[in-house]
């Protein structure tokens, strides 16, 4: 396997759409190669980064100002 | 205190784990009650909780899920506390999508209301054979997209035409990051550079990044909602990889080869 296509299957292993054999020989490609483990590793990183949950909380401010915009829909509606 | 934890291993384990633990104790209405009381949106920022990909996307068919759309149909017979119990449960995630989208606190606020405010109007044409979280998704994800386009008429979005779905993609930085790079600064900091690498993306290659990765919609369902191919949601997925991954490592890399 060559670097390059090592490359284009990281994406799709990150995705569980790998064969299984396929699985295998990446796997040993990113053992060997630093380079290709980097990406890997990096994009992987990527992923877990912005899936952080304890990231962009939503400030009180905006909350109040969400539930009086709804309290304000209701009361229309019920005109 | 204890009803707390057990709700805690409840929603990071599989319901396996837990039948396998506890599936001995019976369980009784009240408990029942006070637990799904307590599954919130919020749960994903309690300390040993899984990170935000793990959570009510992949809950089972639980407790949780039927309660989701027995709040539904009582909020579309008008029930407006039932309403304003799934606006609690989902407020939060909803902002983030929106600010992750849009790049700023202003724009992401007045997504965040849209999204509610046309939920609530367009609840009686809400079919109840998609998840009432996928249908806001979509909401947002629709007026996030119509923020983008009317500012890219003043330039400050990336144009579309870069984007390439059959062209080849490489990467370019090969220096491994700094381990654990979120523990070096402050949370403000880390934002701000995820928002930027973001913002340095086409809105359509962010867009299916935050639906795919983040949000873990289905290839499907990304195609559908954005009006792409299969195809074209796979390529987009690799290339908003790509680039982020060149972005953050300019700030990431480790300073040494
Ligand atoms: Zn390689």
């Amino acid at each position: 396997m060559t670097c390059k296509e090592a490359f284009q299957e990281i994406s799709k292993y990150l995705d569980g759409e790998l064969a299984e054999d396929f699985k295998h020989i990446l796997e040993e490609h990113l053992c060997k190669c630093a380079h290709c483990k980097v990406v890997f590793d990096t994009t992987h990183k990527v992923i877990e980064l912005y899936c952080d949950g304890k990231l962009f909380p939503m400030p009180d401010l905006v909350r109040t100002r969400l539930h009086e915009a709804l309290r304000r829909k209701y009361r229309e509606k019920a005109l | 205190m204890k009803l707390r934890s057990f709700s805690l291993h409840l929603y990071g384990e599989s319901s396996e784990f837990w039948s396998a633990r506890f599936g001995a104790i019976p369980v009784e209405p009240p408990f029942k009650m006070h637990y799904t009381s307590q599954v919130s949106p919020e749960l994903n920022q309690l300390p040993g909780a899984q990170p935000a990909r793990k959570d009510l996307a992949q809950a089972p068919e639980t407790a949780l899920e039927k309660s989701e759309s027995d709040l539904v149909a009582a909020a579309k017979a008008g029930n407006n506390e039932a309403f304003d119990e799934l606006v609690n449960r989902y407020e939060k995630k909803i902002y983030r999508l929106a600010l992750r989208l849009t790049g700023n606190t202003e724009d992401a606020e007045d997504v965040l209301q849209e999204t509610f405010l046309k939920a609530f109007e367009h609840l009686p044409d809400f079919r109840q054979d998609s998840r009432f979280y996928t249908w806001l998704v979509r909401i947002a994800v629709n007026e996030g997209l119509m923020k983008l386009r009317k500012r890219r008429s003043d330039k400050s979005e990336p144009l579309e035409d870069a984007v390439d779905d059959e062209g080849q993609v490489m990467p370019r930085e090969f220096r491994d990051w700094k381990p654990n790079p979120e523990q070096q600064m402050s949370q403000e900091e880390m934002e701000q550079i995820l928002l930027n690498a973001a913002q340095s993306l086409p809105a359509s290659l962010r867009a299916v990044f935050f639906l795919r990765d983040v949000e873990e919609l289905s290839t499907e369902e990304t195609a559908e909602m954005l009006n792409l191919t299969t195809g074209a949601v796979k390529a987009r997925l690799f290339r908003a990889r790509l680039q982020l991954r060149e972005e953050l490592s300019k700030v990431f890399k480790e300073s040494k080869p």
